[in-house]
Order: C-alpha cells, then sequence, then structure tokens
C-alpha cells in the first residue's frame, strides 16, 4: 500500500506543496519581467550603441553569459549582502535570475533586429520616416515575429532556473519537496512528483511556444 | 561603507579552486563524450522510420529537457538508491549530466542530419555503400561538420551547468568556491576570482571550438 501512504502524506502536504508552487512561479514571472525590460535595453544597446556603451553592454552580457546561474545566484545572495546591500534571499534570487534572463533576451532581441535586411531601413530613410518612427513601424514589428518564440524557451528556462533558489533557502517548490523527503523519507516518490510538476509547467509553456511560433510565422 | 578588498585568502587556496576546475571541466568532457553518443543515438531514433522508436526517443527528448537539471541531479543521487540503484557523487553527477546532454545534443544532431542532401545518401547507395556505411561515411561526418556551431554553445552551456555537482557535494570549482566563502569569509573576491574563472574557461572553450569550426567549415 505504498501507493496509499504517498497519497495520504501528499494530502497532508498540499498547502506547502501549494505554497511552493506560487513560490516558484512567481520567481519565474518577475524575473522574466525584469529580465526583459533589462533585455530589450541591452539588445538595442548591442545593436545601436555607440563605442564605449557597446563595449560595456558586450563586456556585461559575455561575463553573464560565462558565468554559471548557480554561482550568479550564490554571487548575488552573498555578495549583496557583503556589500551592504541587505536583500533577503528571494530577492537577491529574483535579481540573480533576472540579470541572467537580461543577457538571453538582450542576445535574443539583438540577433533578431540584426538579421532584419538592411534595405528596410534605407526604405523607411527614403520615404522620410525618422529612428523612432522607423523602429516602431517597420524594425520593430518585425524582429517581434523572431523575438517571441525564442522569449517563451527563455521564459521555460526561467522556471528551470527557478530551482537553483532552493539553495540558497528560497522556499520554492524543490526545497519544499525537500523538507518534505526529509521528514517522511519517501525521496523517490516526491522527487518524482516535483519533476513532475516542473514538467507539466515547463511542457506547458513549450506547447505554448510552438503555438507562438506557428502564430508569427511569415505566412508562405 | 570602507571595504577593502582582500585577495590573499583567495590565493592562499587558489590552487583549490583549479582543482575544483579541472574536476569541472572533466566532469563537462566525460559527460558530454557519453552524451554525445546518446545524442546520437537519439537522434537516429527521432529520424527513425519505426513508429515505436521515433516516439521512444521523443518521449526522452521531452521529459529531460522540460525538468530542472538540479531535480535530475538530485533524483539521481539521492532517490536512485531506493531503487537499488547507488551511485558515488561523481558517477551519479556523471550519469546525470551525460542523459541531461543527450537529450540536448539529440536536439542537435536531428537539425544536422535534416540538412543532409538526400542526393548523398542515393550516392553512396549507388556506389554500393550499405545503410551502416552510409551512416558512418557519409551522413555523420557530414552532419558534425554542419552542426558545429549549435555544437559549441551547447557545450559550453552544458560546462557550466557542472556547476550544479556542487549540490551534491562533488568538489569541482562552485563548491571549492563555496568553501573558501565559509573559511573565510571573503565572500566579494571568492566570487569575483570563481566567476572570472568560470568566463575565462568558457572564452577559451569558444575560442577554441570556433578554431575547430574554421577548419572544419564546408568549403563552398
Amino acid at each position: 500500500m505504498e501507493l496509499v501512504a504517498f497519497l495520504e502524506t501528499l494530502w497532508l502536504a498540499r498547502i506547502p506543496i501549494l505554497k511552493g508552487i506560487g513560490v516558484t512561479v512567481s520567481i519565474s514571472l518577475l524575473a522574466i519581467l525584469v529580465g526583459t525590460v533589462l533585455g530589450i535595453g541591452v539588445g538595442l544597446a548591442l545593436t545601436y550603441g555607440k563605442g564605449p556603451v557597446r563595449w560595456l553592454v558586450r563586456g556585461y552580457t559575455d561575463f553573464i553569459r560565462g558565468t554559471p546561474v548557480l554561482v550568479l545566484v550564490l554571487a548575488s545572495y552573498y555578495v549583496l549582502g557583503t556589500v551592504g546591500i541587505d536583500l533577503g534571499p528571494f530577492q537577491a534570487g529574483v535579481l540573480a535570475l533576472a540579470v541572467f534572463c537580461s543577457s538571453h533576451v538582450g542576445e535574443i532581441v539583438r540577433g533578431a533586429l540584426q538579421s532584419i535586411p538592411k534595405g528596410q531601413t534605407e526604405a523607411a530613410k527614403a520615404i522620410g520616416l525618422t529612428f523612432p518612427q522607423t523602429f516602431a513601424y517597420v524594425l520593430g514589428p518585425q524582429a517581434l515575429r523572431q523575438v517571441l518564440p525564442a522569449w517563451v524557451n527563455t521564459a521555460a528556462e526561467m522556471v528551470k532556473a527557478s530551482t537553483l533558489l532552493s539553495i540558497i533557502g528560497v522556499a520554492e517548490l524543490l526545497l519544499r519537496t525537500q523538507e518534505l523527503i526529509s521528514r517522511t523519507f519517501m525521496s523517490l516518490e516526491f522527487y518524482l512528483f516535483a519533476g513532475f510538476l516542473y514538467f507539466v509547467i515547463n511542457y506547458g509553456i513549450e506547447r505554448f511556444g510552438k503555438y507562438v511560433e506557428r502564430k508569427t510565422s511569415i505566412p508562405s | 561603507m570602507g571595504y577593502t578588498l582582500n585577495f590573499s585568502a583567495v590565493w592562499r587556496s587558489f590552487d583549490q579552486l583549479l582543482w575544483g576546475l579541472g574536476l569541472s571541466l572533466g566532469l563537462a568532457f566525460v559527460a558530454i563524450a557519453i552524451g554525445c553518443v546518446i545524442g546520437l543515438v537519439t537522434a537516429f531514433g527521432l529520424l527513425s522510420k519505426q513508429a515505436f522508436l521515433r516516439r521512444l526517443a521523443q518521449v526522452y527528448v521531452t521529459i529531460i529537457r522540460n525538468t530542472p537539471i538540479l531535480v535530475l541531479v538530485l533524483f539521481t543521487f539521492f532517490a536512485m538508491p531506493q531503487m537499488g540503484i547507488r551511485l558515488g557523487k561523481i558517477e551519479s553527477f556523471v550519469a546525470t549530466l551525460s542523459i541531461y546532454s543527450g537529450a540536448y545534443l539529440a536536439e542537435v544532431f536531428r537539425g544536422g542530419l535534416l540538412a543532409v542532401p538526400n542526393g548523398l545518401k542515393e550516392a553512396g547507395l549507388a556506389i554500393g555503400l550499405t545503410q551502416a556505411q552510409i551512416r558512418s561515411s557519409i551522413v555523420i561526418p557530414l552532419m558534425l561538420r554542419n552542426v558545429l556551431p549549435s555544437l559549441s554553445s551547447t557545450m559550453i552551456s552544458l560546462f557550466k551547468d557542472t556547476s550544479l555537482a556542487a549540490a551534491i557535494a562533488v568538489p569541482e570549482l562552485t563548491f571549492e568556491a563555496r568553501k573558501i566563502n565559509v573559511e573565510s569569509f571573503r565572500v566579494i573576491e571568492t566570487w569575483m576570482v570563481t566567476s572570472m574563472l568560470y568566463v575565462a574557461t568558457c572564452s577559451v572553450l569558444a575560442a577554441l571550438l570556433r578554431r575547430l569550426e574554421k577548419r572544419m567549415s564546408i568549403p563552398r
């Protein structure tokens, strides 16, 4: 009757698990939101920035992309505390994930903007559009088609990376699961269960990404 | 605020960090090598004519890609013993990372296999090669040359994923960094040096792989 015992424990632990899912979702949403806003800035700076601005931003993205997310999370939690910026594990973790997300979104935005043929910008200039107009009516919409599917993938990446916050003690789904396991010793069952929950969330996002890709692809 | 950087504690333990980095590289190398084999087999599975094999490969890739790697690492190390599979820390992590990288590399290889023109396979048939010979001496070499750019970015991100081995106390770079941190409280210095080591290794790897790409690219 192992299954019955598992289901019973699961029912007793439903509140912490649900809370954990809530924290995982809010970490991911916050990280994606902040990361996307920052990332668009990074992408624009990488594409249109002049000289030092571009080098600086390039250095930033290369540094972030060369460092494992776990190191970013640990560094953000411990280093910021040392220099007197007292963030809780939740804020520090979200900050690390947002920074990580921003470098990815930045690269996606840059790639999309640079893949637009030069003729488009020249045509816009020829009919007398200013740069903001060119961006709003010509480049932006075309870039968006390419950015959206990749951006949805990044969102799934963020949900997966949110598990790393369990290491600095944020009570998200994985840490809640670990607490549960240390109480009940049902490691197999609960790791499988947590894995299943993450799978459901990410699979949902992946399907949504495929849908967005179909919707945004240029009809041929 | 008056914080003066003092790297002496980090320099004193620098050889530990380097050993850790060595172990990280070793883990990544072994896991990617095994992962390449798994990925190649899976990629042929994904493109197989037999529905069952195709389904099997798809299920493997979908499950692994949508589950956070930290959950996989913890599952292999803490939950598998319940099923009677008991592995040491390092073996367990290498097994996890191999299976994880197999799923990502399978997708990379699948794209490459699709890009090999049919005419070449037909030419192979025409000169009397068997299916196995066509695969080993026409399809796979061409595919490998085609996928090198995406292969190298996957490899670099897999190298960064070795940092998760710290979660099960494998003494690789991140683990060593945390240890020095706890021993010396030189938080900022340790994380600065550690992330620089990661960034430097990633850029060296990227540069080496780029040279390989140049040498191996198909001349047009």
